[in-house]
């Protein structure tokens, strides 16, 4: 093999879903012994590029070169019998067999049709020692921690694949130590001339185990880069797709003193966000920035009581208030808009009428309907306030573009006049049009007097409409902007203070174990 | 760690031995040669079809057709007998051959057109009991010297007990589960759709030929039944049988087996079959009580090995965290 | 004209299966009065329907909400013993039915809670009373067949209002009030928005768990009512035989009614149709002299039918054969381009 002939090459991809150009001619080049951060926020086609070069979605356009040899793989099983395997976060093996069935299931070692237990077992022990891993391997897979399971499962893909690697957020749910056992493997495996494609959006482990650096952003290639020649305020901005230097209008610090509305204190929950505390004026708009994955959603649903907070207290209008599960935030004016539309959002085959009025008719109870006159009211309301289309109120809302599902789920919220409405995401996936419509209903609505929290990754529109900014990283409430500090440099900076101290000479933060 | 896996297992012995105890205790001649080799015989065909419904429910499946395949196979053997003068072997081979390819196409429809097991096998249910009504709505006697001659050989054990040839065929069908669902690569690839089927889809088992196989395994052990039943009855009957398929249900969860799929042994369900017969046994024995006991009784502890399982998957995820 | 529309299939195929009843049997739509009472094979058909038609109702929201109830067969027989037992030990019918309600109620609640609080499979949970029940309404009744001659009681099986047969009147007055009370009140919307999508209801502030048991609680009264029908039809209570495998009729009455065993949108008045068109077929084939024998293969085409046509995968490769023979018509030049 060339030395110098990359070990997989990805040129011109393209891939549009309906309505949605996921790739646009997006090129990718991976060398043997590599590690190869893929970077993006979501929508970015980080997964997209992926599922193209594993098979599970086929490209539109582009070719894919392994080895110099042109590859169009059908599906996942394809593209590990060429050489490329895939490691999931959620480990995609199964928890009700042995490690060793794992790692060999389909090739099990046979004699006159049965399978020799012992000889699988030894085999694999043998395997795993390769990676440091000394377990029974008898046992079955689940009584295993999530980054035991993780190893095995890169064992299996090098074993079954052997040339590239891609490893899809495996850090997400590990320890600062399981971290590091994790590198030390991707270690071996570099050494072992295997390139790897490592997407994460931890920046701080970006930066510590990766050599070069690709950054996708709806849809296209931005740069891709040797790790050790870019910053990482450059690599944030280049995510999130802000120069440096440029200014966005922010407001003046308007120095009116609200009236509190809500206030948490050491607020939290064991898993998914350390306690913070936080405090929500009337008619205020609280910005949450940070990256995907930082613990911006999990403190939204931690206040919202989607994963009930098992440290600290929350206060609405001075009134100590029980906040354990959705219904219970509803009942004290609480309204949440969730990020991921499809599964905590739509519900699909209901009319955009019944939509809109599910939560204000929860909230009334089953047995005091809303009259059909007055859905139609709010209905007809909302739709046109927030320019909702189409203008049937009848129609599946499955049918409707995600925008337009976008708004319907405001309405729903809006239709209960909620004191305190959380924001996840509210313009992610909708057309320029409709970013301008949202944000200007942040603004009337904070004008009217209602509270709200705004989680956005788009940072010129949370700075245009923030009072308050918060700064979330590595599931901590880190920095707090108001006023003229709210500025979309200041929250870049914010997320990427600390993050590389000359280049790649890292140090490990929160290695409190 | 390694004691929740076996957990279900170790409680469905330790039900049967602390109910053989309290038996023997009550009727010492309970624990006799005797009492044994009928237990094995009277629950023969039930046992033989419950190895194939833990093969369905450990890939995550159901199959509701096996009480109807065992009366269609009933009437079909003694009408074919009756009929024409083939020997019983071939109309066996036969039978066993109809109701493979029986369960396959279910399987195969519920792979295939994405449907729920439930459902299917409903049809199949139906569609079984129906042919045998077709074929004969009375009970058909069956007479044959083959048969007299399978009825009366039996290997006798010390102190009179008889290990007829059904309740050895029991054993023998429970002894080639236990190998091909541990020790074969077709076994393995059962447990493994029973762990989540998109996953095992992504680690290369090969779904559609295992799901048709499984439902195959248990349509023929269902036709095994069937003879079994026929042997045990000397007659065929369209509308026996009826509601063996929650029996075997029944023999499976408290066998240890978990409802949702993926763990199991076929070795419990043979203790889950005994535990039910032993129940039986015990009220014939006393004599006072009535039948209906086994019901409530085989209920109860069907709720606990339910809730067993849930609290071990609680526990499990406790521990994780 | 637009519910016309809606239940068209349904309502075609009872057509198709009453037309071929009377091709069969001339005297098919014939009806009579005679003691009073109607008479004739239709309305034999509503009649014997009323246990299924019964079951159906309760069946479909417990469907709609994603689960399916096994053990209403046997509440049946549970439901029909309590009554039974109640005015052979001198309660009046009153008594017998509201003590058979009750236990239907309590039944119902059983299932509700393992399925909601537990959160246990709903075929799981149901399964454990399919088997236990009817060794519970056999200890009620002592294993015999508890006859009883109450005449309150019988007439709940066999009298008649204005001429039409109490089953008959049970099971439509049933139907109107669950129908009335599910769509005049939010709780039909609620019902199948958990059945869409729990997850996104809850966080809407839907009170899944709640509605969850009520269903099921809906779904044993139901089988309360079915249960002492059959029982006083026959004047006895059956613990062995009542309702048995009625579960599996009502399913497929709820599914050929046009409720997806999948969950979400639903319809009583589907259903309740459904079960008419199974309670025709029935009879239908008893009239033709066609054997009886035929009735269950005939159910199991059904089923098939039923499952190709709302089978997902088939669905998927519509849509995608649909999708592309569209995108197909779309201009060439945007293939032209690359």
């Amino acid at each position: 093999m060339n030395k110098n002939q990359p070990l997989l090459k990805a040129t011109k991809i393209d891939k549009t879903f309906p309505g949605v150009v996921a790739l646009d001619r997006v090129d990718f080049t991976l060398k043997a012994g590599e590690v190869h951060a893929l970077l993006g926020e979501n929508g970015a086609g980080k997964s997209t590029l992926i599922k193209c070069l594993t098979g599970a979605y086929h490209r539109d356009g582009g070719d894919i070169l392994l080895n110099g040899e042109t590859i169009s793989p059908r599906d996942t099983l394809d593209a590990q019998g060429l050489g490329i395997g895939t490691v999931y976060q959620e480990v995609n093996l199964l928890g009700n067999l042995t490690v060793a069935e794992n790692m060999m299931i389909g090739r099990q070692p046979q004699r006159w049709g049965m399978i020799q237990t012992g000889q699988m077992n030894w085999q694999t022990k043998e395997i795993l020692s390769q990676y440091g891993l000394d377990i029974d391997v008898a046992q079955l897979l689940s009584t295993y921690s999530v980054a035991i399971q993780q190893i095995i499962a890169i064992a299996r893909a090098i074993d079954l694949s052997g040339k590239v690697l891609i490893l899809d957020e495996p850090t997400a749910s590990l320890d600062a130590k399981e971290v590091q056992m994790l590198f030390g493997v991707i270690r071996k495996l570099k050494q072992k001339n295997i390139g790897i494609i490592f997407i994460s959006h931890f920046l701080d482990q970006v930066f510590e185990i990766s050599d070069t650096i690709t950054v996708l952003r709806n849809g296209k290639l931005i740069e891709s880069v040797a790790t050790v020649n870019i910053s990482s305020i450059d690599l944030v901005t280049m995510m999130l797709g802000y120069e440096l230097g440029e200014e966005t209008k922010s407001k003046e610090h308007d120095g009116v003193e609200r009236e509190i509305l809500v206030e948490f204190s050491n607020f939290g929950h064991k898993q998914s966000i350390e306690p913070f505390d936080l405090v929500v004026g009337k008619g205020e708009v609280v910005g949450f920035a940070g990256l995907l994955g930082s613990g911006r959603t999990e403190t939204a649903e931690t206040l919202f009581g989607v994963t009930p907070h098992d440290s600290g207290t929350a206060t609405f209008k001075n009134k100590s208030v029980n906040l354990s599960s959705p219904r219970a935030a509803i009942a004290n004016g609480f309204g949440f808009c969730p990020e991921d539309r499809k599964t905590d959002g739509i519900i699909a085959d209901l009319t955009v009428r019944e939509n809109i009025i599910l939560a204000l008719q929860a909230q009334r109870g089953w047995a005091n309907p809303l009259p059909k006159s007055e859905q139609d009211e709010i209905c007809k309301k909302y739709i046109k306030a927030l320019d909702i289309r189409p203008t049937d109120a009848e129609k599946p809302i499955r049918l409707l573009s995600g925008g337009n599902q976008q708004k319907v789920i405001l309405a729903r919220w809006l239709a209960t006049n909620p004191a305190f409405l959380i924001l996840d995401e509210p313009t992610r996936g909708i057309d320029v049009g409709a970013h301008a419509e949202i944000i200007r209903l942040i603004e009337n609505l904070c004008e009217d007097g209602m509270s709200l929290l705004v989680i956005s990754s788009e940072l010129d529109e949370l700075v245009a409409y923030s009072h308050r900014i918060i700064v979330v990283r590595d599931h901590q409430h880190i920095a707090e902007l108001v006023g003229s500090e709210i500025t979309t440099n200041n929250i870049v900076e914010a997320i990427a203070a600390d993050l590389n101290v000359d280049n790649g000479q890292y140090e490990l933060k929160g290695v409190i174990s | 760690m390694m004691k929740s896996r076996y957990l279900p297992l170790i409680a469905t012995c330790l039900i049967f031995v602390l109910a053989y105890a309290l038996c023997y205790w009550q009727f010492p001649f309970m624990l006799s040669t005797r009492v044994v080799g009928n237990l094995l015989t009277d629950n023969a065909f039930l046992g033989i079809a419950a190895v194939g419904m833990t093969f369905v429910i450990l890939s995550g499946g159901i199959d509701l057709s096996i009480g109807s395949v065992i009366a269609f196979t009933g009437v079909f053997i003694a009408v074919v007998l009756k009929e024409t003068s083939l020997h019983p072997l071939v109309v066996f081979a036969l039978v066993l051959i109809i109701t493979a390819i029986f369960g396959g196409i279910m399987g195969a429809i519920i792979h295939y057109l994405e449907m729920p097991p439930f459902v299917v096998t409903l049809a199949g249910m139906f569609l079984a009991r129906g042919i045998a009504f077709v074929i004969s709505t009375d009970s058909v006697p069956v007479k044959h010297e083959f048969y007299t001659f399978l009825q009366d050989s039996f290997y006798r054990l010390p102190g009179g007990g008889r290990i007829t040839v059904i309740g050895a065929a029991m054993l023998v069908v429970f002894f080639v589960g236990i190998i091909i669902a541990h020790r074969t690569r077709f076994g393995t690839n059962v447990f493994a759709l029973g762990g989540g089927i998109p996953t095992s889809k992504l680690m290369g088992v090969p779904v559609a030929k295992t799901t048709i196989g499984i439902y195959a395994i248990s349509g023929f052990l269902a036709g095994l039944a069937g003879i079994t039943f026929s042997l045990y009855t000397s007659a065929g009957y369209s509308l026996a049988a009826v509601g063996v398929e929650l029996d075997a249900i029944a023999a499976v969860v408290i066998g240890g087996a978990l409802l949702t799929g993926g763990s199991g042994f076929i070795a419990g369900t043979l203790i889950g079959v005994l535990i039910m017969g032993l129940i039986q046994t015990y009220i014939i024995f006393d004599g006072t009580l009535s039948s209906w006991w086994t019901k409530i009784v085989i209920g109860i502890l069907l709720f606990a090995f339910i809730l067993m399982q849930k609290g071990l998957l609680l526990a499990a995820s406790a521990q994780k965290k | 004209m637009n519910s016309l529309k809606r239940y068209a299939p349904q309502l075609t195929t009872l057509a198709i299966v009453l037309l071929l009843n009377y091709l069969v049997f001339p005297d098919f739509f014939k009806i009579e009065i005679a003691n009073g009472k109607l008479y004739g094979t239709l309305i034999d058909v509503l009649n014997r329907g009323a246990p299924v038609a019964l079951l159906c109702v309760g069946m479909t929201l417990v469907i709609a909400t994603k689960g399916i109830d096994l053990s209403v067969g046997a509440v049946m027989a549970i439901c029909g013993a309590v009554a039974a037992s109640t005015v052979d030990s001198g309660g009046g019918v009153f008594m017998a039915l509201s003590l058979a309600l009750l236990a239907g109620l309590i039944c119902g609640i059983w299932n509700g809670v393992l399925v909601s609080v537990l959160n246990i499979q709903p075929i799981i949970a149901t399964l454990i009373l399919m088997v236990a029940g009817r060794g519970i309404a056999q200890l009620i009744t002592e294993g015999a067949i508890l006859t009883f001659n109450d005449e309150g009681l019988i007439f709940v099986g066999s009298g008649s209002i204005f001429s039409i047969p109490m089953p008959i009147l049970i099971w439509i007055a049933v139907g109107i009030i669950v129908t009335f009370i599910v769509r005049r009140t939010a709780l039909g919307m609620l019902i199948e928005s958990i059945g869409i999508n729990q997850r996104a209801s809850t966080f809407s502030g839907v009170n899944a768990r709640v509605l969850l048991i009520l269903v099921y609680a809906v779904s044993g009264l139901c089988a309360a009512l079915a249960g002492t029908i059959a029982a006083a039809d026959i004047r006895g209570a059956d613990a062995n035989n009542a309702g048995l495998w009625l579960e599996l009729d009502a399913i497929l009455a709820v599914v050929v009614g046009g409720t997806s065993l999948l969950g979400g949108r639903f319809t009583l008045i589907g259903s309740l149709i459904g079960a008419m068109i199974i309670q025709s077929i029935n009879t239908g084939i008893l009239l033709s002299g066609f054997p009886p024998e035929f009735n269950l293969i005939i159910k199991a085409a059904i089923i098939v039918i039923i499952l190709v046509i709302q089978s997902p995968a088939l669905q998927s490769k519509y849509i995608e054969y649909r999708d592309r023979r569209e995108t197909g018509k779309t201009p060439v030049g945007k293939d032209a381009a690359s």
